[in-house]
C-alpha cells in the first residue's frame, strides 16, 4: 500500500515536473532575427493582395485606434478579464514591426507569439488567423511594411487583472486550449465552400464574436457559432446556427451575400457591433468571396429550429405596451408592426425582436442605430435612441407588446430585466 | 453689399467643399423630405427641425455652419469629443454622408426660442458682456466676437454661433474644454482659449451669452475675411 502510494506521489511530481518544463519552454519562445522590413522586395500585386486581406481580417478594427493613425495600434479589446490593448503594426523600426520578418509574421498570425518570442494574448485572435496560409499572411505583411506609414506611436500596455495578467496563466491557457493549425479542405465540397469556409473560419474570424466560450474564454468544442455576449454585455452575437436567432439556412446566397455587403436585407439591416463589421470589412470583399462566405454560413448545419406558427392568443396582450408603441414607434414599423421597406424593417417576425436573448432589441431601443453606409446604401436610416425619452418600465413594456404581437410569441420583459442593460449602455464607450 | 456677402460666402463654401471633398464619391443630394426621413436618430433628441427637445441642455443645431456641424460629427465619430450615444450612432457612417447630414442641418431655418433669464450678479454679466465682445488685452484673451463674429451668429463655413444656446450646454462645453474631455482638430484654438479662462470667467461669458436674444438675421458671418482682422489665433477645423 505504501509503495503504492509513494509511486502515485512520484508520478504526480513527475507531472508538475512535466508540466512545469512545458510551459517554461511555452513561454521562452526563440526570437526570429530582425531584419528591415521595409527592404523586403515584394510585387505590387502581393501588396495589393495584403491590402485586401486585411480588409477581410478587419487588422484596422482593432489596430487603428479611433481617430488615430492607420495600424499604428492603442485601440482597446475589451475582454471579461481586462483590455487588450492592441499593437502598433506599422513598419516603424523601433515600436512597429519594421524589424519583423515575413517568417516572425506568420508566427505571430500561426501561432500567437511575437518575433521577440513573447506569447501574445488570444484577444488577438490567433486561434482563428492560425488557417491563414503563410502566401496570404506574407501578402499582409507586404502591405503593412510597404503601404502603411511608419508611426512612432509606443504600445499601451494591457491592463488584465490578475491571475490573467501572469504569463504562466497564458503559457497554461494555451496548453490547454490552443494549437496552431492549418485549414483542412473537405474534398466533398465544392472549391467555392472551402474558401469560403476558409475565410470565416480564419481572417474574418467570426467565431471571435458568435461562439460560446468557456469561464477562460476559451472555444468549447460543439459551440461553434452558437451564439454569444459581446464582453461588455451590451451587445449579443446571435447564433449563426439556430434559426430563432441568425442562421441563415434558408436565406438565398444572393442574399447573405448583399447584407455582408450593403448591410441591408429585407428582413432588416446590420446594426451595433455587426454595423461595424460591414462598414470597415466586408463592404471591401469581392462579390467571389462574399458568395463563397455566403456558401459556408448557409451550410452550418442548422442546431434549432423556426418554431412553427404559433397563436398569439396564450399571449396576454400588454395595454401599456401598445400605447408606447403608438406613440413612439407605429410611425416608422407601422400599426400592424409590418414596417414599411428594408429601411423600417418589420418587426412581425423580426428575430432581433424574439430571440430568447433580448440584449439587442434593448440596446437598439436605448441606443438606436444607423445601418453602416455602404455603396449600396449610402445613406442609411437610422433608428433613433430613446434612452432619454422611455422609462424602464416603457421599454420593458414596448419590448414586450412587439415580443408577443402579430404572431410573435417570446416571453415578456420586465422592469427588474432593464437594470443591467441601462449600465451597459453608460459603460459602452 | 449683399451681393457681395453672397458671393463671400459662395466662394468660401467652394473652398470648404474643396477642402473636404477630396476623397468623397459625387453623390445626387436627396430631397428634404428624403434627408428628414433618415435622420430620425438625430431627430429624437436635436428636436424636429434640428430646434432640440431639451432647452435646458442639448444644443441647437439647426442652422449652425455645416462645416462646423461636419467637424463635430467627424469628432465624435472619431474620438474627440466625447458622448457614448453620438459616437454609437455615428460610428458606421462615411465621411461622405456626415457632410450631407451637417448641409441637412445648416441649412434649417427656424426661429429662435428666447433667450435665458440670466441669475448672475449684474457685475459677472458685465464681465461676461466685456470678455466676449472685447477681451482682456492685459491677460491677452481676445474677444469672442473676434472670431465668432460681432453678432455672435458665427462665421460660415465652420466657426459656431455662441447664441441660442442653454447655459448649461456652453458652460459644460468650457469645462470640457478645460479638463480635456472635448477637443477640435489640432491646433484646438478653443481648448487654448477655455484653458485661459478662469471659473469666474467661464461662468460669466456663459450667464451673458445665454441671457442674449439672437438677432432677426441669425446667418454666419459670410467669411473670415468678412470679420475685418485675420482670426486671432490658429484653429485646425477651420480654414484659414
Amino acid at each position: 500500500m505504501k509503495r503504492v502510494l509513494s509511486i502515485l506521489f512520484g508520478l504526480t511530481i513527475l507531472a508538475i515536473a512535466g508540466l512545469a518544463v512545458t510551459l517554461f519552454r511555452e513561454v521562452d519562445g526563440s526570437a526570429i532575427a530582425a531584419v528591415d522590413a521595409t527592404k523586403i522586395a515584394a510585387a505590387a500585386e502581393q501588396i495589393e493582395r495584403g491590402e485586401y486581406l486585411a480588409r477581410i481580417g478587419n487588422c484596422a478594427g482593432c489596430h487603428t485606434a479611433r481617430g488615430g493613425e492607420p495600424y499604428a495600434g492603442g485601440g482597446a479589446v475589451d475582454t471579461p478579464f481586462g483590455a487588450v490593448y492592441a499593437s502598433n503594426l506599422t513598419p516603424d523600426a523601433s515600436v512597429g514591426i519594421g524589424r519583423w520578418s515575413s517568417e516572425a509574421f506568420y508566427r505571430a498570425m500561426h501561432e500567437g507569439r511575437s518575433q521577440d518570442g513573447h506569447l501574445l494574448y488570444p484577444a488577438f485572435p490567433y486561434p482563428h488567423f492560425s488557417l491563414t496560409t503563410r502566401e496570404d499572411t506574407d501578402a499582409i505583411f507586404s502591405f503593412l511594411v510597404h503601404r502603411v506609414k511608419p508611426v512612432n506611436r509606443r504600445n499601451v500596455e494591457h491592463a488584465l487583472a490578475f491571475p490573467y495578467n501572469n504569463i504562466y496563466a497564458l503559457a497554461a491557457w494555451r496548453f490547454l486550449y490552443f494549437k496552431p493549425s492549418q485549414f483542412q479542405p473537405d474534398t466533398a465540397r465544392s472549391a467555392q465552400w472551402n474558401r469560403g469556409s476558409y475565410l470565416v473560419q480564419g481572417l474574418a474570424h467570426c467565431g471571435a464574436c458568435h461562439s460560446t466560450r468557456n469561464l477562460l474564454g476559451a472555444p468549447i468544442a460543439g459551440h461553434t457559432y452558437d451564439g454569444a455576449m459581446m464582453p461588455l454585455n451590451d451587445w449579443y452575437a446571435p447564433s449563426l446556427t439556430d434559426q430563432r436567432e441568425a442562421s441563415v439556412a434558408d436565406w438565398p446566397i444572393e442574399q447573405i451575400a448583399r447584407w455582408l455587403k450593403d448591410g441591408t436585407s429585407p428582413s432588416g439591416a446590420a446594426l451595433g457591433p455587426m454595423a461595424e463589421i460591414v462598414f470597415q470589412s466586408t463592404q471591401h470583399a469581392r462579390d467571389a468571396d462574399l458568395t463563397a462566405m455566403s456558401d459556408y454560413l448557409k451550410s452550418l448545419t442548422v442546431t434549432a429550429k423556426n418554431p412553427s406558427s404559433v397563436t398569439s392568443a396564450s399571449v396576454a396582450i400588454n395595454e401599456a405596451g401598445k400605447r408606447v408603441y403608438k406613440d413612439r414607434c407605429a410611425s416608422c414599423h407601422g400599426d400592424e408592426g409590418k414596417g414599411k421597406s428594408e429601411d423600417f424593417p418589420a418587426l412581425a417576425g423580426n428575430r432581433t425582436v424574439t430571440m430568447a436573448n433580448p440584449t439587442n432589441l434593448i440596446s437598439l431601443i436605448l441606443k438606436g442605430g444607423f445601418a453602416p453606409a455602404t455603396t449600396g446604401n449610402p445613406r442609411p436610416h437610422g433608428m433613433p435612441p430613446f434612452y432619454h425619452l422611455l422609462t424602464d418600465a416603457d421599454i420593458a413594456n414596448v419590448a414586450s407588446y412587439i415580443r408577443s404581437s402579430w404572431g410573435n410569441a417570446a416571453p415578456a420583459l420586465t422592469e427588474l430585466d432593464m437594470v443591467k442593460y441601462r449600465n451597459a449602455v453608460r459603460t459602452t464607450r | 453689399m449683399t451681393r457681395f456677402a453672397d458671393f463671400l460666402r459662395f466662394i468660401s463654401s467652394a473652398i470648404f467643399l474643396a477642402i473636404t471633398s477630396t476623397h468623397a464619391q459625387a453623390q445626387t443630394p436627396l430631397s428634404h423630405e428624403a434627408m428628414t426621413e433618415r435622420l430620425q436618430a438625430c431627430i429624437s433628441c436635436h428636436g424636429k427641425e434640428g430646434r432640440t427637445i431639451n432647452q435646458e441642455y442639448l444644443p441647437r443645431i439647426a442652422g449652425k455652419p455645416a462645416g462646423y456641424l461636419f467637424n463635430q460629427l467627424m469628432s465624435f465619430r472619431d474620438g474627440r469629443r466625447n458622448n457614448a450615444v453620438m459616437t454609437h450612432l455615428l460610428q458606421p457612417l462615411s465621411d461622405a454622408y456626415l457632410r450631407e447630414i451637417a448641409t441637412y442641418f445648416s441649412e434649417l431655418e427656424i426661429p429662435y426660442p428666447s433667450p435665458d433669464v440670466a441669475k448672475a450678479t449684474t457685475e459677472a454679466l458685465k464681465l461676461g458682456e466685456t470678455l466676449v465682445l472685447r477681451g482682456d488685452p492685459s491677460r491677452k484673451l481676445p474677444a469672442c466676437a473676434a472670431c465668432h463674429g460681432s453678432p455672435l451668429t458665427g462665421v460660415a463655413p465652420a466657426i459656431p454661433g455662441l447664441l441660442g444656446l442653454p447655459t448649461a450646454y456652453l458652460s459644460a462645453q468650457l469645462g470640457a474644454w478645460r479638463a480635456g474631455q472635448r477637443h477640435a482638430q489640432s491646433p484646438d484654438c478653443m481648448g487654448e482659449m477655455a484653458k485661459a479662462l478662469s471659473p469666474q470667467d467661464v461662468s460669466a461669458v456663459t450667464a451673458w451669452l445665454s441671457s442674449q436674444p439672437v438677432p432677426s438675421n441669425s446667418k454666419p458671418t459670410a467669411s473670415i475675411a468678412a470679420l475685418g482682422a485675420p482670426l486671432p489665433l490658429r484653429c485646425g477645423g477651420v480654414p484659414q
